[in-house]
């Protein structure tokens, strides 16, 4: 399978800067998720690979060939639409073999690789069936077939399942993944959810505002942010804004413990990320130990196995608060309006240089 | 009471009334021989006149080349514009508009000034396909649009070209079939339109089967009648066939 390299990809739109002189690279069969808020630039550089949109600027190479300069239909790009892109006079089985047909094969083998490939998305039992009498996963999972029936060199995927219910995304995620695995194609995927991405990718890369933050394995985007905007984006958590101070982050008059804070300059202002899986609660006893702070529970929110407590930071300004995920059965004690301490390991939060 | 109301109720007889009576009296007037005598015999002796199948035939020969060059030149452009130049779509409409706020006769002495070749052409009664194809654009102009509008065009031409489709064979196989009764409507409002076109085809000294029926109006009566009555007929055949193909088509617009 392919090897991909964008190469300082740019693209404005009157005048507005879309994609800044971008370069990315893609190893042979991983599947690598852009992953960025609405409008970072996610969508405009999936079309530029399939070669929808021409970049102002910079090249796209597969295989070891430049193929900027050509058209979508010349790529062997395999692709996956947002919106049902099922071509609603045909039936599954002949959306599948589409690709094939157009390029000339024999009707036969047009029809057992369609077959084959409704087989391998587990709808053999739906060839005969028409786009509007298929639900929408399956929709999407024909749409995969079809994309695989022209054995494409790299597999496209704009929000395949942003347009489906939460339950079966989950179902066709874990699919996508095993097909992909499967057949070992090289595959973008575009998304805003950070959870398909972080669940799907071999490597994310997180942008904003026509721009790569970070280019990691999920874990490493997860864990170890390398940009703020990243640590913001991804996951949840409390920003303090502080200074550094004998080796602590001094967030109002509180030192609070990280480890990460020495890696800054005595006095530099810089925030605080702690992720809420990383705050231990325990009930107020009358003094609050070193490496605690005083906080209030404000309240709390069910999520099943886990239960999300909201904090408010005592002696502190307004908004700054912390959120800690605990076990469901531990934070029924914590009710709102109680009084709690809470505190982390020294090695958890991130310190960054506040912009 | 439902939505309908009062006044509803009362306009809806009135207006078959205004619509139906005429049709009756036509309907009894070309049956009319004379007297208290009524029976077939103006539709038997308009039967035999050897004008009504070859003015007929014309008039079917010209909606069929309107047709045509409707498909070949309206429908590529509409596709293009939808796809690649949404902003030109007010001039489509304007375009389109046109036909019915300039006079038949202004149209006639305009486009004969302007089309004054190829020789062939100008002898020959489908000189008039130049004309008609201005009359039917409104009505297949706006078929069409509504048919295109219930495809998400954008998304299923790059979904074939991803797969290797050329433009060529992603409108044969893909927006054609889907626009089935699209076209086939603006097709059967063409009929019925280029059919009932008397102006341009008198003005140009044309047999069409409107002239051969303003002609047989101006000499036999009942049979003027009778000839209205098959013009009805062949119409409504259009309409009719609009709305059994319309019918008979499966949902589109990407399969929601």
């Amino acid at each position: 399978m392919a090897t991909v390299a964008l190469r300082r990809i740019s693209k404005s739109y009157s005048g507005r800067q879309v994609l800044a002189s971008l370069d990315l690279d893609l190893t042979s069969g991983e599947l690598v998720c852009l992953l960025g808020p609405s409008g970072c630039g996610k969508t405009t550089l999936l079309r530029i690979i399939a070669g929808f949109i021409r970049p102002d600027s910079g090249t796209v190479v597969v295989a070891g060939k430049d193929v900027t300069a050509l058209p979508p239909a010349a790529r062997q790009m395999g692709m996956v639409f947002q919106s049902y892109s099922l071509f609603p006079n045909m039936t599954a089985l002949d959306n599948v073999r589409f690709g094939p047909r157009v390029a000339g094969v024999g009707k036969e083998q047009q029809v057992s690789r369609a077959r084959e490939l409704l087989a391998l998305v587990g709808l053999t039992e739906h060839g005969e069936k028409f786009p509007h009498q298929l639900s929408g996963g399956q929709q999407q999972r024909v749409a995969l077939a079809r994309a695989l029936a022209v054995q494409p060199q790299m597999l496209l995927l704009d929000e395949p399942l942003s347009a489906l219910d939460a339950q079966v995304r989950a179902q066709l995620r874990e699919e996508i993944r095993r097909i992909q695995r499967a057949t070992g194609i090289t595959t973008v995927l575009v998304t805003h959810d950070q959870e398909e991405a972080l669940s799907m990718s071999d490597r994310v890369a997180v942008m904003n505002e026509g721009r790569l933050l970070q280019v990691a394995t999920p874990a490493a985007i997860y864990r170890e942010p390398a940009d703020p905007f990243v640590a913001r984006f991804i996951g949840a958590g409390a920003v303090l804004p502080g200074t550094i101070e004998k080796g602590a982050v001094r967030v109002a008059h509180v030192a609070m413990l990280a480890r990460a804070a020495s890696d800054h300059a005595e006095g530099c202002a810089v925030d605080l990320y702690i992720r809420p899986e990383h705050v231990r609660l325990e009930s107020m006893n009358g003094h609050i130990p070193p490496g605690s702070v005083a906080a209030e529970v404000n309240e709390t929110t069910f999520f099943g196995s886990l239960t999300r407590v909201k904090l408010t930071l005592q002696d502190m300004p307004d908004g700054h608060g912390l959120w800690a995920d605990l076990p469901s059965e531990q934070a029924d004690r914590f009710k709102p309006g109680s009084r709690v301490l809470a505190s982390w390991d020294e090695a958890a939060p991130r310190v960054m240089p506040r912009n | 009471m439902n939505r309908m109301g009062i006044i509803g109720w009362l306009v809806l007889p009135l207006a078959a009334i205004y619509f139906i009576v005429p049709l009756v009296m036509t309907l009894a007037f070309s049956l009319w021989q004379g007297g208290s005598s009524y029976g077939f015999a103006s539709y038997r002796v308009l039967m035999g006149r050897p004008q009504l199948p070859s003015s007929l035939l014309l008039s079917t020969e010209l909606a069929g080349a309107t047709a045509l060059m409707l498909v070949v030149l309206l429908l590529p452009a509409m596709i293009f514009m939808n796809l690649y130049a949404p902003k030109l779509r007010p001039l489509f409409e304007f375009i389109a508009a046109l036909p019915f706020v300039v006079p038949a006769i202004a149209l006639v002495a305009g486009l004969t000034a302007l089309f004054t070749g190829p020789e062939w052409l100008l002898g020959s009664p489908f000189y008039l396909v130049i004309p008609y194809f201005f009359l039917a654009l409104p009505y297949a102009y706006r078929s069409l649009d509504v048919g295109l509008g219930a495809l998400d065009l954008t998304t299923l031409t790059e979904a074939g070209q991803s797969l290797g489709a050329t433009m060529g064979q992603i409108i044969r196989f893909v927006v054609l079939p889907n626009l089935r009764s699209a076209l086939v409507g603006s097709l059967l409002l063409t009929l019925a339109v280029v059919i009932g076109e008397f102006t341009f085809a008198n003005v140009l000294l044309f047999r069409t089967f409107a002239v051969f029926m303003n002609q047989i109006g101006q000499h036999e009566a009942t049979e003027a009648a009778a000839l209205v009555m098959v013009s009805f007929l062949i119409t409504w055949g259009a309409m009719l066939g609009v709305l059994v193909v319309g019918r008979g088509c499966s949902p589109v617009g990407g399969g929601h």
